[in-house]
């Protein structure tokens, strides 16, 4: 991790990562941002506000609505020698550019034996909380994670958000940047109906100006514990932390941030010293990045287990819309995991 | 679904039953060739219009077909790039050497030496003659038919085949089928396996050269069989969009492995036509004529230059052989319609061209074709001393788990330590230094 500079603000997910693009573009002139609606509106989201203004319509545009031409020209940028980041409006969109990022983006070093380099971050959206449907509520993580060749990154905090967001563009790999869309103003700890506080109340809002990174594939350990281990990442970081602490349980609480590279050190670790393991994420369970998660702490940490790990998911049903929060693994299903493994 | 939902009229009452189209060819194996129903336009008959003209004032030619070469072996017409002899030779040497590389690799795949291979005999003149056209750092996005755009720009053919033998000097580490390319120090982009998705790459490239402000501009082929992909479409509308500087090159070569052009829609209208709905200009030219090929490309490579614009240029061709070694065209297609194609084999054209002109000879030619089969065939064993598929020499076995990533993470590393474990296992002598 490069030493952050002095001065210090409070941003909420979207001002961390409009910064770190900010600083790319100053810092870098082959940085180009380009997707739908990040133009002259700044996007859906406002993620790229102000942009286009500060470097110019070349450099921040517009683009078809068409994934699989947003990513391949990414990728022909790339080839020709410039770091694309584009943006995919809603991660649940990002189907038609599959082909682009599963055969050509991973596949170009390998292929060309280092000739040619994907160096882009595509930044998208995702995850549910806000009443988008099974159309702007997805975590499709896993089906990037299952794929050799892509870095998988998804930020928790505005802190992390930029200094992830900063190492992912400077990094000659292709990288999914999954943006957690139901932190962006806040960090919702899915008690959905209390009312949220905004990130100007939390820690990890202080944001140092000016350049900094996080490391790709290393975890950060949220809060230190004795009872179990929780692994998480993006949202459900935060609705975990609250369950736990509504508990009062001694969890150690591991925000994974990068799903791969994954940090495996921190993980054996932190289950090596709780003898326990809680694998808590939003998407569908079957075959989930959990799955992963629970086969990898079961081959390397068996004897010091003490009870079945734990996987809390969404379900393998469609993101409904009415019935959001039956869906979303909230504080009743981690809280019923939480309560076997204390019980074990 | 309920019985009375499928396959009965009564749900419409008394309206006629609906039929679905599915194209067939005119042609299968034994038919009698009939190609009475292509029209073949007079060469020298179609205009030439600025190469900054408005797109529109291109559309007729989507519909026409651009050609050079007439009967009578003559250039004609204002197409006519108006080549040099020496030029014209050294396309015609560039053709017959890939057509000379093409049966000696075929030979070599059926001889065991490597496990694929891909002809494209009859086609040469749609990447020799643009490779030609363009200027030598102008960057290629060829699907994997285009070897003659390397042959052209001078890439060792050394290279080439230790490429299609996977050997121990295959700058690509053995990972790619034969015949998928990458050779960036000749602005030539590696191969996909995957159709269709150089495409949008190549809009993408160019639109980095003019966010730049170069002056190098891209080109990319495809078979018409793939235009049905998505990227292609995705293709048009960004290069439309950002009037991006690139050249489109559909080869239509009438067969997609065993399926006609039609499907991919040619019952309906051309490739080239593709061009008027995205509002960009469009040729139809005749593959199988170079210097009507070498014609388009260079006013689409001017057009490009002068920021006018992108272009789609489709090769009306014939693909004479199989789709590739895995494939036996006898099985669904007429042998008679590379007999009988009517637009001649572009070798031969161009060979009768330079007759007529008065510089060249059959004999000259016979003593090319020796020259360049030697020149094959020293290639051939000097990459074979660096092993063929399957011998042996091969690269080092750790390189398998290189260029994943950059660097090499975690789980890949207990991977390789696995891999090499296994192989010390089968092989106890075996040492990674030596292989």
């Amino acid at each position: 991790m490069s030493a952050p500079v002095s001065i210090t603000r409070r941003l909420n997910m979207i001002e961390a990562i409009n910064d770190a693009l900010d600083i790319m573009m100053e810092r870098d002139p082959d940085v180009v941002v380009m997707g739908e609606d990040v133009g002259y509106f700044g996007g859906v989201f406002r993620a790229t506000a102000g942009l286009q203004k500060k470097y110019g319509k070349t450099r921040v545009f517009d683009t078809p609505i068409s994934e699989c031409g947003i990513i391949g020209v990414a990728v022909g940028m790339g080839a020709y020698g410039l770091r694309p980041v584009p943006e995919i409006q809603f991660a649940d969109y990002i189907y038609p550019g599959l082909d682009q990022l599963v055969s050509e983006a991973a596949r170009l070093r390998y292929r060309s034996a280092g000739e040619f380099i994907a160096p882009m971050t595509v930044r998208s959206p995702f995850g549910g909380g806000i009443f988008g449907g099974q159309t702007h509520s997805q975590s499709p993580e896993a089906l990037f994670t299952h794929v050799s060749g892509i870095k998988t990154i998804i930020p928790s905090t505005p802190y992390d958000a930029k200094g992830l967001l900063i190492a992912a563009i400077e990094d000659n790999d292709p990288v999914i940047f999954f943006e957690p869309k139901r932190i962006y103003n806040g960090p919702f700890n899915g008690y959905y109906d209390k009312p949220v506080e905004p990130w100007a109340k939390h820690d990890d809002s202080v944001v140092p100006e000016g350049h900094y990174t996080i490391p790709l594939g290393k975890a950060r350990t949220v809060r230190e514990g004795e009872a179990f281990t929780v692994l998480a990442y993006g949202t459900m970081v935060h609705v975990a932390a609250a369950v736990c602490a509504e508990k009062g349980v001694d969890a150690e609480i591991i925000d994974l941030r990068s799903l791969v590279p994954l940090d495996i050190e921190t993980v054996e670790k932190s289950v090596e010293k709780t003898g326990k393991c809680l694998i808590v994420h939003e998407a569908t369970r079957t075959c989930g990045f959990g799955a992963e998660l629970s086969a990898l702490v079961q081959e390397r940490c068996f004897y010091h287990l003490e009870a079945p790990i734990e996987r809390v998911t969404g379900f393998d049903t469609p993101y409904p819309h009415s019935l959001e929060w039956a869906y979303f693994p909230g504080p009743v299903r981690i809280g019923e995991a939480i309560d076997r493994l204390m019980k074990a | 679904m309920s019985e009375d939902r499928l396959g009965s009229a009564a749900a419409g009452g008394n309206l006629p039953p609906l039929s679905l189209h599915v194209p067939e060819p005119k042609f299968r194996p034994g038919d009698r060739v009939d190609y009475s129903h292509l029209v073949i336009p007079q060469a020298g008959a179609q205009p030439r219009p600025d190469e900054q003209c408005e797109a529109a004032q291109t559309h007729p030619l989507c519909l026409d077909l651009v050609r050079v070469l007439g009967e009578d072996h003559r250039a004609i017409g204002p197409w006519d790039p108006r080549l040099d002899a020496e030029t014209l030779r050294r396309m015609l040497r560039a053709m017959a050497f890939t057509r000379a590389f093409d049966d000696r690799m075929y030979r070599g795949q059926r001889q065991g030496k490597t496990s694929f291979y891909m002809k494209c005999t009859g086609e040469e003149a749609t990447s020799v003659a643009p490779a030609m056209a363009l200027a030598d750092d102008d960057m290629v996005f060829p699907s994997y038919r285009q070897q003659g755009i390397l042959i052209t720009r001078g890439y060792p053919m050394v290279d080439m085949i230790n490429q299609i033998y996977s050997n121990r000097a295959d700058k690509l580490k053995g990972r790619q089928l034969p015949i998928m390319y990458s050779a960036r120090e000749a602005s030539f982009f590696s191969i996909s396996g995957n159709l269709a998705t150089q495409y949008p790459q190549a809009v993408g490239w160019a639109m980095a050269s003019a966010i730049k402000g170069d002056t190098r501009i891209a080109a990319t082929w495809i078979g018409e069989g793939s235009t049905a992909e998505g990227d292609f479409h995705s293709a048009m509308t960004f290069a439309a969009v950002y009037n991006a500087p690139v050249i489109f090159n559909v080869v239509n070569n009438q067969w997609a492995i065993s399926s006609f052009s039609g499907f991919a829609g040619a019952e309906r209208t051309t490739f080239a036509a593709r061009a008027i709905g995205y509002g960009i200009a469009g040729i139809r030219v005749d593959g199988n004529d170079p210097l009507a090929v070498y014609a388009a490309t260079q006013w689409a490579a001017n057009r490009a230059r002068a920021n006018a614009g992108p272009t789609l240029i489709e090769h009306f061709t014939y693909r004479a052989e199989g789709h590739s070694t895995s494939d036996d065209p006898g099985q669904y297609r007429s042998a008679q319609e590379r007999e009988e194609w009517p637009l001649g084999d572009p070798v031969n054209r161009l060979k009768q061209h330079l007759i007529a002109l008065g510089e060249w000879s059959e004999e000259q030619h016979a003593e090319m074709d020796r020259d360049l089969m030697e020149q094959v065939k020293a290639a051939t064993k000097e990459a074979e001393k660096n092993g063929i598929l399957g011998h042996g020499l091969h690269h080092p076995f750790r390189t398998m788990f290189e260029d994943v990533f950059e660097e090499l993470p975690w789980h890949l590393k207990e991977q390789s330590a696995q891999a090499i474990h296994e192989r010390q296992v089968k092989w106890p002598e075996w040492k990674e230094d030596e292989a």
